[in-house]
């Protein structure tokens, strides 16, 4: 470990105190290599006593001001202690520094910013969840004016939908999420299909691992780990882009232009989100289902048309539409909070990577409540 | 004249550039430039936008490896790995206040100043307390900008927090990428007096790369223009004498002018 303590050579800074003849006398290099020591040995110094202290620092060879800042430091604690300093002589190529250093400094005591032990932490307590009901207040506000934005921009019959960009969104959000979406569906399709045919074995009764599959993965699953996916990968980049964007004063200058945000930015991704989820979703299903088919071949021995089979006897086109039909909804949630999360974004680098991480906790915190509660929702309704 | 040039020589160099050469692909900024900077001296560099000013900073400190040539700042080639052992003693002696403060934004400013002094020294929180606090007074922050964090800082209270920070090891040497870019003209003027301030009283030699004229018209000794990929070296006086257009232009432009004017009135 190199400190700066180690590498110094300067000659050694020594003071000597002579409380009755009431001298302090200092020498040597006063700097800030010196200074921890010195500062150690002064403080163990017993300044205690009534009379005048001449302070006399003129065979000082260097010094810098943490060296000057332990010499008026003692100076000041000598004055405390009831004595009273006469003189203070020091070299004359330092005395600009002291008189830097010495200026009467406002000394007002420093506020504590978050109060410690049980106060601290029901304060902690308390800030979160105003922030948490401010949060929850602002992002509904904000659903608001995206509903009734789109609602004019459908009404107003010259108005310009941005297709482009709207089909931009699709194919980046869409398209281009194909291979990592169908790769973990098929995943998740084997997993499946190999737990349930463990566990339906013991009873004899493996092939319903294909209505577990079906059922699962239709209903649930294939729904669940694409919006997942999605939250993670458009959710963040949504937030990213707009965040940038505000970094960059970019949004200003469309607001100062007349241009539209939510027009602009807002409502293509929003859009164009709701129409790429379900169609993922869709292919997410298939995958899922190739990968339990696959699994269900090779631990269970069940060909491709038995499997068929037994998946046309176990799901219906409800069971997908049903898991479809919560698709837009997800999509809808995604989009929001990442465009949302992208305008609070503040004007520095920081805080864009802030938002995006919790653009995605938020995104897929709220897709995994939505999902529970259309769970509740299908059970009341007897779906 | 003569009498001037034997008086530098006998001035100890602690910045040397010999032959140096900077570029990036095929773009040579600096064409084997040679500069010597002086204990004790404010040392301006001017020159247009991407000329290389900042480079010529950078590779000083060791940020950027040249392509060819020499540096040595106080006795030491600064062109070995930034990270080693013989590096560090280097930066323990120089301080570098960077264009936009760099304080780390995870840490209060007070942090921010006892970085290095955690890092290179033993001394007791407390003392490290009281010095990040009289380095704040001697930047001319309030004590209460200690406890705040970067991201609640003003620009130019940010770059004065920058200057304590770099200013916390009592460093010899000292670097300043463009420390009033971005100032209000009366903040760029209380912050070219501090500057000055701190240099007399600590004895600093100061590196400071500008394109601030006023700047320049304050506080340095001597400037360094780079133009056409080499350096010219003078006083404001002599500079003005240039013939080169760029250097006849900045400091006979309308700015220029305004600046220099008000040193003549």
């Amino acid at each position: 470990m190199t400190s700066i303590e180690s590498v110094s050579d300067e000659p050694e800074a020594w003071f000597k105190f002579d409380r009755e003849g009431g001298t302090l006398s200092l020498g040597g290099a006063w700097t800030i290599a010196e200074s921890a020591r010195l500062d150690r040995e002064l403080g163990s110094l017993d300044l205690a006593g009534k009379g005048d202290v001449s302070i006399d620092a003129s065979k000082i060879s260097r010094l810098d001001s943490a060296g000057a800042w332990l010499v008026l430091r003692t100076r000041r604690a000598l004055e405390a202690a009831g004595s009273k300093v006469g003189t203070f002589a020091v070299p004359d190529l330092y005395k600009p520094l002291f008189e830097t250093l010495d200026q009467e400094r406002p000394s007002e005591p420093h506020k504590l910013r978050i109060p410690t032990g049980l106060r601290g932490r029901l304060y902690k307590i308390g800030r979160a969840t105003m922030h948490a009901y401010h949060q929850t207040i602002s992002m509904l506000g904000y659903l608001g004016r995206v509903t009734v934005e789109t609602g004019e921009a459908i009404a107003s019959p010259g108005h310009k939908m941005r297709v482009a960009a709207m089909f931009h969104q699709v194919e980046e959000t869409g398209i281009n999420a194909l291979p990592i979406v169908g790769l973990l569906a098929f995943l998740i399709g084997v997993v499946l299909a190999y737990q349930g045919a463990d566990q339906l074995k013991r009873f004899g009764a493996e092939v319903f691992t294909i209505n577990l599959l079906g059922v699962g993965v239709l209903r649930e699953i294939g729904g669940l780990i694409t919006a997942i996916i999605v939250a993670g990968r458009s959710g963040s980049a949504f937030t990213a882009q707009i965040g940038s964007m505000r970094v960059n004063e970019e949004i200003d200058a469309m607001q100062t232009m007349g241009l539209n945000t939510i027009d602009t930015l807002v409502l293509p991704r929003i859009i164009g989100l709701v129409i790429a989820l379900p169609l993922l979703t869709f292919y997410s299903d298939i995958m899922g289902l190739i990968g339990g088919a696959v699994m269900c071949y090779f631990q269970l021995g069940i060909t491709i048309p038995v499997f068929m089979r037994q998946l046309a006897e176990a799901v219906t086109v409800n069971t997908m539409l049903v898991g479809l039909i919560k698709a837009p909804v997800f999509a809808l949630v995604i989009a929001l909070v990442g465009c949302y999360e992208g305008f609070q974004v503040e004007r520095n680098a920081a805080s864009v990577g802030m938002l995006t991480t919790r653009s995605v906790v938020e995104g897929i915190f709220l897709v995994i409540v939505m999902d529970a509660a259309f769970s509740i929702m299908f059970s009341v309704l007897g779906i | 004249m003569a009498e001037n040039k034997t008086e530098k020589k006998e001035k100890d160099v602690v910045i040397k550039v010999r032959g140096l050469v900077n570029g990036f692909g095929n773009k040579i900024l600096h064409d084997h430039i040679d500069l010597d900077v002086y204990r004790g001296e404010v040392l301006g560099v001017v020159g247009g936008s991407g000329t290389g000013k900042s480079v010529l900073l950078r590779s000083i400190i060791g940020l950027i490896r040249p392509l060819e040539g020499e540096i040595e700042a106080l006795g030491h080639s600064t062109l070995g790995d930034i990270e080693s052992p013989e590096m560090r003693k280097l930066q323990m002696r120089w301080g570098v206040l960077f264009q936009e403060g760099a304080l780390f934004s995870s840490q209060t400013v007070a942090e921010n100043i006892q970085v290095p002094l955690r890092e290179y020294t033993s001394m007791s929180q407390t003392l490290m307390d009281e010095i990040a606090e009289m380095k704040l007074t001697m930047v001319g922050l309030p004590p209460d900008a200690g406890d705040k964090f970067p991201s609640e800082l003003s620009g130019g209270m940010k770059k004065r927090a920058g200057l304590a920070r770099a200013l916390s090891l009592d460093p010899e040497l000292l670097f300043l990428d463009e420390p009033t870019a971005g100032l209000d003209p009366i903040s760029a003027n209380q912050f070219d007096e501090l500057i000055k301030q701190l240099q007399k009283s600590l004895g600093l030699t100061v590196f400071l790369v500008t394109h601030d004229i006023d700047t320049l018209r304050a506080i340095t000794d001597r400037i360094v223009v780079l133009v056409n990929k080499k350096l010219v070296i003078g006083t404001i006086s002599e500079l003005r004498k240039s013939d080169d257009p760029w250097i006849k232009d900045y400091f006979s432009g309308v700015r220029g002018r305004a600046a220099l004017a008000s040193e003549e009135a």
